[in-house]
């Protein structure tokens, strides 16, 4: 069997770390290859290094049989490696055409550009890997989806004949994610070779034909896909067997502790986006708000966390009237909270992870005396949390930066847990991690629920919301439309419900099916 | 790495200011001077004898305020191009507390020097009022805060303060930063007290910057708005105090030159530059409270230097020169950077 490309017993090293060690990825001719690792493995270096942005220490990298040198992009592109990166690199103001063409301008008379020209070229290659996308639509009117199809016709333009996709999926919408596998497939079936970077096992079941794992730097093997299954994958990535299901004892639940009433918020646009919504979450219990994205749960949530006032109703905490109050006293009346974006508004990125612990209670004792900040406490205090929640950072004084999506997150959930709050919010807390921290996460938010702590839980993923919560509240147009238990609904009756079917519609065509 | 990037911190000002020397000898030597001369000559201004080294320090002293009023507001994630305005109207307001009131040098001399650095925090809280309230970026408002500041000034002392002069008289001796001692030292220089003063305001910024809640507040907001407002910072209270305490320092530069230097405040008819003059400092000083010093040490140096260099025959728009290409090197430090990486992996 020919591979199109080889990469054997790769080594790269970094001051203090190995961050891959005798990986060999072997890549045939029309296969979909799938990158298998946890966030930090070693993944995107491996990568680096076959796209020419890192010199290995040792071993080599075979084109086709014969031995290369990548020691720049250029070199990698001209040997027909392209590389779908997960951030766009688009000039928005330009159109699709003209993006594409940047930095290889097929040139007319005196030193034009003859855009037409390349405006049919671009139309025959989109039309050819069914990527339907328009060559005269500006990038900024075209959707996350369109732009992906941007890059991906980018490499192609290029002459590429193996592409690298980094996590492609990460940003994209169900829907989305359907086609980019169609046009995966068509692009292997016109005698493309893919490598797909991943740790979304449902993708590599679903697209790929062998799987390469790595754990912690190492290249653990390769796999036959069909002979396999998403358990074997997910305990070779991680290490040990990995719970899907996740293990609770029913819930017990108390006393109300958040209850809100006949609220409506406004986004900036004025327009209310939460309209006249009730809510109540009990001690001792996980409510997870189930929901297609875009119907008020984040207006929701910045109206509990203070982070934008409400246009009428009311919130109570604990019986407590938190109302329009400001996010720090929100926060201290008992509310813990991991933000939808992490990198927004979880973290100070250019601080150490450690000063990023005491966010919300540096200005207290015993962080900080009269003002004067307290370094060893809050550095201890980091040390404590970061053992405690497992989050792997070389040390407490590491930029938050340097950090990893899923330790990043640990420390959020550390800092947030470890205030003893009466009410935790957690939205979309496992959005772009992998299994094993998708793991912890929930296992720390049922524990959280089993001291008697009210959790509610925002996300636009139906399993989390079926595995974690005791008790769904389905919300659509800025209402609570339904609650229901997850152990008496199924994924058919919840999508219709996130669509605006009323729960006797839901129910029968659900029980038909 | 950390200790390599310090290294590395401290390497590229000190490889910027000896190449900027070495182009400086370049550019004397084409255009038929002697670089030795000039550079002797350069020393000689600057060191000579005690007056001169008096009259350096006297310099030094409102180019360290500047560049930590700068250094300041670049650190809480602000570019505050006000200095110059800012120093402008805390020169007028020590002068004016200086002129007008009557008390004993305890009470004068400290009300004079706050109110310096009160003016100029009030002249930093306008553009951060603008900047919090409505978004309106603080380089276009603290450069037309710098004219204001500069006419208004001059309207005030030509109208309010003399009867149509252009310079008011002496301050009373008991707001005067002025010393007996120092100046006898060093041969009747105008070296004041102020430079104490600015010494004292570099370690008042490190403490704020690095050891207080107030520095972690202001430098969170700098770094990421969103993330502060979720940890229940005041974002808006955090924009205009670091405007504030930045107009200060600068404030306290007029003083110095109010309160010190001068005695009084004249018309000017152009900019004093010691508010430009402190983001070149700040630049080199890498916005760090000592890095500051040394890099007003070499500023003022280097300026008061070049008035020794016409008697070698090198006109003192070559310090000038020099200044603007250690600049560039030091703005440009990734191609230093880059040559000292490469040297560093050939050693090896």
């Amino acid at each position: 069997m020919e591979y199109v490309i080889e990469m054997l017993n790769i080594r790269k090293e970094f001051p203090g770390i190995v961050a891959n060690d005798n990986i060999t990825v072997q890549l045939k001719k029309g296969e979909i290859h799938a990158l298998l690792g946890e966030n930090g493995a070693g993944k995107s270096t491996l990568m680096n290094v076959l796209f020419g942005l890192y010199q290995p220490e040792a071993g080599e990298i075979r084109v086709k049989g014969e031995k290369v040198n990548i020691t720049n992009p250029n070199i990698a592109n001209d040997l027909g490696i392209g590389m779908v990166h997960q951030h766009f690199m688009l000039v928005e103001p330009f159109t699709v055409t003209q993006n594409i063409i940047l930095g290889s301008e097929p040139k007319g008379a005196f030193g034009s550009i003859n855009i037409k020209k390349a405006e049919k070229e671009i139309q025959e290659i989109s039309d050819r890997y069914g990527l339907k996308v328009d060559p005269t639509a500006k990038i900024s009117e075209i959707s996350v989806g369109m732009q992906q199809r941007v890059e991906i016709l980018k490499t192609l333009y290029r002459g590429a004949e193996v592409l690298i996709f980094d996590e492609p999926t990460a940003v994209l919408t169900p829907q989305e994610i359907h086609e980019l596998m169609d046009i995966m497939r068509s692009l292997v079936r016109e005698g493309k070779s893919i490598i797909l970077i991943t740790h979304k096992l449902k993708e590599i079941m679903e697209v790929c034909d062998r799987c390469t794992v790595i754990r912690k730097g190492q290249g653990i093997g390769t796999v036959e896909v069909k002979d396999s299954n998403p358990d074997e994958l997910a305990s070779l990535m991680v290490g040990r067997e990995v719970n899907f299901k996740t293990e609770k004892k029913p819930a017990n639940p108390k006393e109300v502790v958040l209850h809100i009433e006949n609220l409506f918020v406004q986004d900036a646009r004025k327009v209310d986006l939460v309209k006249g919504l009730n809510l109540d979450v009990r001690a001792g219990e996980i409510v997870g708000i189930a929901g297609v994205d875009g119907n008020g749960q984040s207006e929701l949530i910045e109206a509990i966390t203070g982070l934008t006032k409400s246009r009428s109703g009311k919130i109570t905490l604990k019986e407590k009237n938190i109302t329009n109050m400001s996010p720090r006293n929100v926060t201290k009346s008992g509310l813990g909270h991991i933000p939808q974006d992490r990198h927004k508004y979880g973290l100070v990125l250019d601080y150490p992870i450690g000063a990023n612990m005491v966010l919300q209670t540096y200005y207290q004792k015993p962080y900080s005396k009269v003002s004067v900040l307290n370094y060893k406490e809050i550095y201890d205090k980091a040390k404590e949390l970061i053992k405690e929640y497992d989050v792997r950072t070389p040390s407490e004084f590491t930029p938050a930066r340097a950090l990893s999506g899923g330790n990043q997150q640990k420390a959020i959930i550390g800092r947030e847990i470890d205030r003893s709050p009466e009410l935790l919010i957690a939205a979309q807390p496992t959005r772009g991690l992998d299994v094993g921290a998708i793991e912890f996460i929930h296992s720390k938010l049922i524990e959280e629920r089993d001291k008697g702590r009210a959790v509610l839980l925002v996300s636009f993923e139906l399993d989390e919301i079926m595995n974690v919560s005791d008790r769904i509240a389905v919300m659509f147009d800025g209402k609570i439309v339904a609650n229901v238990k997850p152990e008496e609904t199924n994924e058919q009756e919840l999508g219709l419900l996130m669509a605006g079917s009323t729960i006797n519609e839901a129910g029968d065509s659900s029980d038909v099916k | 790495m950390t200790s390599n990037n310090r290294l590395f911190g401290i390497l590229v000002p000190i490889i910027s200011v000896l190449l900027g020397l070495i182009v400086g000898a370049f550019i004397m030597v084409i255009s038929g001077h002697n670089p030795i001369e000039g550079y002797i000559a350069l020393w000689n201004g600057a060191f000579y004898d005690a007056f001169t080294i008096g009259e350096t320090i006297r310099r030094i002293t409102p180019l360290i305020l500047t560049g930590l009023a700068i250094a300041f507001a670049f650190r809480t994630g602000l570019f505050n191009i006000g200095a110059e305005g800012q120093v402008i109207v805390g020169w007028l307001a020590a002068v004016w507390i200086g002129l007008v009131v009557d008390a004993p040098m305890i009470i004068h001399l400290p009300l004079a020097v706050l109110a310096g650095a009160l003016a100029g925090g009030l002249w930093g809280f306008i553009p951060g009022l603008l900047k919090a309230k409505l978004g309106v970026h603080e380089v276009i408002v603290t450069i037309m805060m710098n004219y204001i500041a500069m006419f208004v000034s001059n309207e005030i002392v030509r109208s309010v303060l003399t009867d149509h002069n252009t310079s008011t008289e002496k301050i009373a001796a008991t707001a005067s930063l002025g010393s007996e001692w120092l100046q006898a030292l060093t041969f009747y220089s105008r070296l004041h007290y102020g430079i104490l003063i600015a010494l004292f305001a570099a370690v008042v910024m490190w403490f704020i910057i690095d050891r207080t809640t107030v520095g972690y507040e202001l430098k969170a907001v700098g770094f990421n708005r969103h993330a502060s407002k979720y940890a229940g910072m005041n974002v808006s209270k955090n924009i205009i105090l670091s405007m504030v305490i930045s107009g200060a320092f600068a404030g306290l530069a007029g003083v110095m030159e109010g309160l010190g230097t001068y005695g009084n405040v004249s018309v000017i008819s152009g900019f004093t530059n010691l508010g430009f003059d402190g983001i070149a400092v700040a630049l080199l000083g890498a916005n760090n409270p000592l890095g500051v010093i040394l890099a007003a040490i070499l500023f003022g140096v280097l300026k008061e230097g070049a008035g020794e260099m016409p008697s070698a025959g090198v006109p003192t728009e070559l310090v000038d020169i020099i200044i603007a290409i250690i600049i560039f090197f030091v703005a440009s430090s990734y191609i230093i950077r880059w040559a000292l990486t490469r040297f560093k992996k050939e050693g090896k």
